[in-house]
């Protein structure tokens, strides 16, 4: 079955579009199926045989209670299906904030996201995780949606319908999973070049599972050598223009621009998911990126292949 | 010509929606209420230039030719005082208050609303001024009035545009 | 109704290829500036047919590398452009030129040279449009084509995101080309409230004539914010300002805003001359009259005066307030009614007649069908709920597309059939055009029904590729081989009408058994359409005439 199939919701905006869904095309199938069979009729019943005469059928130029029915019946159908979606979006849109909610703010860049968890004081990149929510007792995350630079969307079908991050126009949305897993989504607005690629993961984990990855996030990586000293690759990471884009917490490396690197092996992707992490492809992405993304806003930084190899092995002490 | 006024008013109006919509959001720079002065003056000129060219157009109806051509000159010159108003007003904006149309919101909408008005102004009267030249080659006739009508229209549509930018601009939004 | 009357076609001298060039390209006469909006429209078809193949030979498969990602962006934005702009519009003006003037017993358009004008103001701007194709890439080049989409969002277009001169083409081309339209909608408006011959109250026009009435109207009103907003984003990038500039208190929101007020309106300045034509086979091919004539008219000026009001459907995910959301809930489903009640006359028009399935007439049942399913695939959009899971997706793409190929493009073909023998003297080549429809509508299906799927699935749209393992790649490999039947059926219909135009029998004046007064004149009209300006007494002038003991007139 698809991971991204609108059908198989599981989380309460996702279901409760769901179950709005079924309405609306239950209705809609009936009229299809309605005036489809007219349709069908008029065309069997109505033609003309070669054994007709050339005589014009009678003319018919109106009927008033007809143009009544069917304008008086589509009124009715209409306010029914205006009264439900109505519903619908005040369920989702309004809904209030519980105060056991975990509050995440997204921001979209080109071409990966930011999830920044402010109460929890955690920057992390790409794949986002949150907590299963019991239905008895919800603990929903609510998102607050940013953009720095163009229009983004966020778009998981099984949690939720999408949303845009659009720069100066704050928007949120909420999610409250029931079951864990991986669901899998991507941006929804074109935002440019690498639009396609700006992939979204996921990560629902039971309470527990969840806050041990919080305390891991919240830790800083111990990616020093064994008496101490700074790796080579630490080095050059730190005197190439690395540090202008991307942060690692205590160390110099304080950018913004791209992504947070603290955790970067928490990771299962590299690149917001366009490519699984592993150590070719980690070198390579870091080599050339525009061989994994092209258009990609990170450059290539021509490094030599021993530093390359130091700068790799150096990340990958990144847990 | 009105459907041509019904287009402009739609291209107007998103101006005009715009610069409602960006009142007071403007992150830096001068701010309408610092800069602004009510041109009343040059707006008391544009309007009467309406009842001119109203008159102008009724002269020649009558045959009076000689009269026409007063007021179809008077209406030219009072447009042409307004245009002069408005480039008083922005060198005065741009060298002394330092706004100019990227320095803020409030600029950019300015600039774009009554530069807009001020292109059409410009673009009416160089259709007044052809037909003052025509009266002058003694090639207008009494019978071009229904057109001079027509063109009055515009005319007119401009002046009421310039009401509403200037409700708008120096009104509301200061 | 004068039958011996001089058609160009009857000129004694033959005339050398370059005087006759002359004619074309300084003519006013709407028959023929029709015929080149026509023309250039096809081309620019077939140019908006190889963008998409393009793209879907690209997405035949997840991970494909025929093309970069910067081609790819570029195809779906010029496809998206060419064909509404320079394709779609061109050819609903190209009827309108041809028609309007005819079956309102009429010369010409109000205004001859403003009509030229108009046209060639989209020429240009097509021609615009294109060379940044050409233009060149790099800091010393003019500018490649614009890869911005054809809604062409803030701040992608900002001179940040959108390095060169590609996203000016775009707006260049189409402010040029906005002018023409807006120059042919005035020409339509004028030319029906005041060159309607003696008899021919607004209540007896035909319903074309009314429909194009409406859609002159629309483009009036909702070209020009497009025109607006266009000078705005050439203030933001060449002047500095800061209409959409985020940074300095700008919105992006309000781009929006000020496309879709035109964007909305815009697919329905495509659809009711679609309808127009569909009400004019019909009632011919059913030999029935139109069912409803008053509800008709009153449901399209209903549906374009709603039209105004709906444009925010477009923007359901991009977080306007609930209220706000379901008041365009509401205003979307209520142009649902007008429009459905135009598909219920329809059908009642068929009921009870005697329907000849010529090929015109395959092509507006067809046109029927989809509107049909188009329609309703509309009305599930209009759930602002399921659009926040549907918008910006493949369904989306499916629901327009069913809307605009299915819907305006059948209704168009179906046109080019039933007036082909009017406006060449030539009837075209049936079995062929029955070949055609099959090929196109089989291909149509192919793409369209099964684009759906991707898009329930979870499948953006403007993605160059996509990952495997979602459950789309099946779909999109039925998807693109439709394309094959529709290149087919589009050459076909091109190849039919061009041997047609050549080799076809002569069709004489009336080879439909039409009502309307373009049928009362010779094929091809003269150059001043009739000897004698007809005088009307009711909607079918000419049923009138070939029913002396049952005129309409009195049933009116």
């Amino acid at each position: 079955m698809s991971p991204t199939n609108i059908f198989a919701p599981a989380s309460t905006p996702a279901d409760s579009i769901f179950g709005l869904s079924i309405f609306v095309v239950l209705t809609v199938a009936a009229i299809f199926i309605a005036v489809f069979a007219l349709l069908l009729y008029a065309v069997v019943k109505f033609r003309n045989k070669r054994t007709d005469d050339r005589s014009e059928p009678p003319q018919v130029y109106g009927s008033t209670q007809v143009e009544l029915a069917w304008t008086v019946i589509p009124v009715l159908i209409v306010v029914a299906l205006f009264l439900a979606s109505a519903r619908v979006i005040a369920s989702i849109q309004d809904a209030p904030r519980p105060p056991s909610a975990l509050e995440v703010t997204v921001i979209g860049h080109q071409y990966w996201w930011e999830y920044r968890y402010p109460k929890l004081n955690i920057v992390t990149a790409n794949e986002l995780h949150v907590p299963v929510s019991n239905p008895a007792h919800p603990t929903p995350t609510f998102m607050t949606l940013l953009s720095a630079d163009t229009d983004h969307s966020f778009w998981v079908p099984r949690l939720a319908g999408k949303t845009d991050l659009i720069p100066n126009h704050p928007n949120t949305m909420w999610i409250d999973p029931h079951e864990a897993g991986l669901f899998l989504g991507q941006c929804a607005q074109y935002c440019g070049v690498q639009h396609a690629k700006m992939l979204i993961r996921v990560y629902v984990q039971p309470r527990a599972e969840f806050d041990r990855w919080v305390k891991e996030q919240q830790e800083l990586p111990h990616s020093g050598t064994p008496d101490g000293a700074v790796s080579a690759g630490q080095r050059v990471f730190e005197s190439t223009a690395c540090v202008n884009c991307h942060a690692i917490s205590g160390t110099p490396a304080k950018g913004r621009f791209g992504p947070d690197l603290t955790h970067l092996m928490s990771r299962d992707t590299i690149a917001s998911g366009a490519a699984p992490s592993t150590h070719d492809t980690l070198r390579r992405w870091i080599q050339d990126p525009d061989a994994i993304k092209p258009g990609s806003k990170m450059p290539a930084m021509g490094l030599s292949d021993h530093d390359l190899d130091a700068v790799t092995a150096y990340l990958e002490t990144l847990r | 010509m009105y459907c041509l006024i019904c287009a402009e008013t739609a291209i107007f109006t998103i101006f005009v929606v715009a610069y409602l919509f960006y009142i007071g959001k403007s992150v830096s720079g001068p701010k309408p209420q610092d800069v602004l002065h009510a041109p009343i003056f040059y707006s008391i000129c544009l309007l009467s230039s309406s009842l001119t060219i109203h008159a102008a157009v009724r002269k020649l109806v009558a045959g009076d030719m000689k009269a026409f051509a007063r007021f179809w000159l008077l209406t030219i010159a009072l447009g042409a005082t307004f245009l002069y108003g408005t480039a008083r007003e922005w060198i005065h904006l741009i060298f002394h208050d330092g706004l100019t149309v990227s320095t803020n919101l409030f600029g950019t909408t300015y600039y774009s609303l009554v530069g807009l008005h001020a292109f059409h102004v410009t673009m009416g009267l160089l259709a007044l001024t052809l037909v003052a030249l025509f009266y002058f080659s003694a090639g207008l006739r009494r019978e071009h009035a229904e057109r001079l009508e027509v063109l009055s229209m515009y005319w007119h549509f401009v002046d009421a545009v310039w009401v509403v930018v200037f409700t708008v601009v120096y009104v509301i939004g200061v | 109704m004068s039958t011996n009357t001089i058609a160009l076609t009857d000129f004694p001298v033959s005339r050398s290829f370059p005087l006759r060039l002359h004619e074309w390209v300084t003519t006013v006469d709407h028959k023929r500036l029709g015929l080149l909006y026509i023309v250039f429209a096809m081309v620019f078809l077939m140019a908006g047919g190889i963008e998409a193949t393009i793209m879907r030979l690209q997405l035949i498969r997840p991970h494909n590398d025929l093309v970069s990602p910067e081609v790819f962006n570029r195809m779906f934005t010029m496809h998206g452009t060419t064909m509404i702009f320079f394709v779609a519009m061109p050819l609903v003006f190209g009827f309108a030129n041809y028609l309007v003037p005819l079956m309102i017993g009429a010369r010409d358009m109000a205004f001859p040279r403003l009509n030229a004008f108009s046209f060639w103001m989209t020429a240009l701007g097509g021609l615009l449009l294109y060379f940044s194709f050409v233009g060149g890439d790099g800091l010393y080049g003019a500018g490649s084509a614009p890869d911005v989409g054809w809604f062409a969002y803030a701040p992608l277009t900002s001179r940040t995101f959108s390095v060169g001169h590609s996203t000016d083409f775009w707006t260049l081309a189409l402010l040029v080309s906005g002018i023409g339209s807006v120059g042919t909608a005035i020409n339509i408006v004028t030319t029906v409230l005041c060159m309607r011959c003696p008899g021919m109250a607004l209540r007896k026009m035909p319903l074309l004539a009314w429909l194009n009435l409406t859609m002159g109207g629309l483009v009036i009103l909702a070209v020009s914010p497009l025109t607006a907003a266009q000078l705005m984003l050439l203030v933001d990038r060449y002047l500095g300002g800061h209409f959409f500039d985020a940074q300095a208190g700008g919105s992006a929101v309000i781009w929006m805003h000020f496309f879709w007020v035109f964007g909305h309106p815009e697919v329905y300045v495509l659809a009711i001359p679609a309808f127009a034509i569909a009400s004019e086979i019909i009632p011919v091919f059913s030999r029935k009259a139109i069912f409803g004539y008053p509800v008709m008219v009153l449901a399209t000026i209903a549906i374009g005066f709603i039209s105004m009001s709906v444009w925010a459907h477009h923007m359901f995910t991009v977080g306007m307030t609930s209220g706000a959301n379901t008041f365009f809930v509401l205003s979307t489903m209520a142009i649902a009614v007008p429009t459905g009640i135009k598909i219920f006359n329809w059908l009642a028009t068929m009921w009870g007649g005697k329907i000849r399935f010529a090929v015109p007439m395959m092509f507006c049942v067809a046109f029927l069908f989809q509107f049909l399913v188009a329609g309703l695939t509309g009305v599930t959009l209009a759930v602002a709920p399921f659009d926040w899971q549907l918008g910006n997706s493949y369904y989306l793409v499916a629901h327009f597309h069913y809307v605009i190929v299915g819907a305006i493009l059948f209704a168009i073909f179906g046109g080019f059939y039933y007036w082909f023998p009017k406006v060449t003297g030539k009837m075209y080549n049936e079995p062929i055009a029955k070949l055609q429809f099959w090929l196109f509508f089989i291909g149509f299906h192919l793409t369209f029904d099964f684009m759906h799927i991707p898009g329930l699935l979870g499948m953006p749209r403007r993605i160059y590729t996509y990952e495997p393992g979602r459950g789309w790649d099946i779909w999109n490999v039925i998807v693109t081989i439709g394309v094959f039947f529709q290149a087919a059926g589009v050459l076909a219909l091109a190849a039919n009408l061009l041997l047609s135009y050549f080799r076809g029998k002569a069709a004489g004046n009336d080879p439909w058994d039409a009502w309307t007064l373009e049928w009362s004149t010779s094929s091809p009209p003269p150059a001043y359409n009739f000897a004698v300006i007809p005088v009307v007494r009711s909607r079918r002038p000419l049923w009138d005439l070939k029913h002396p003991e049952d005129p309409d007139w009195r049933y009116e």
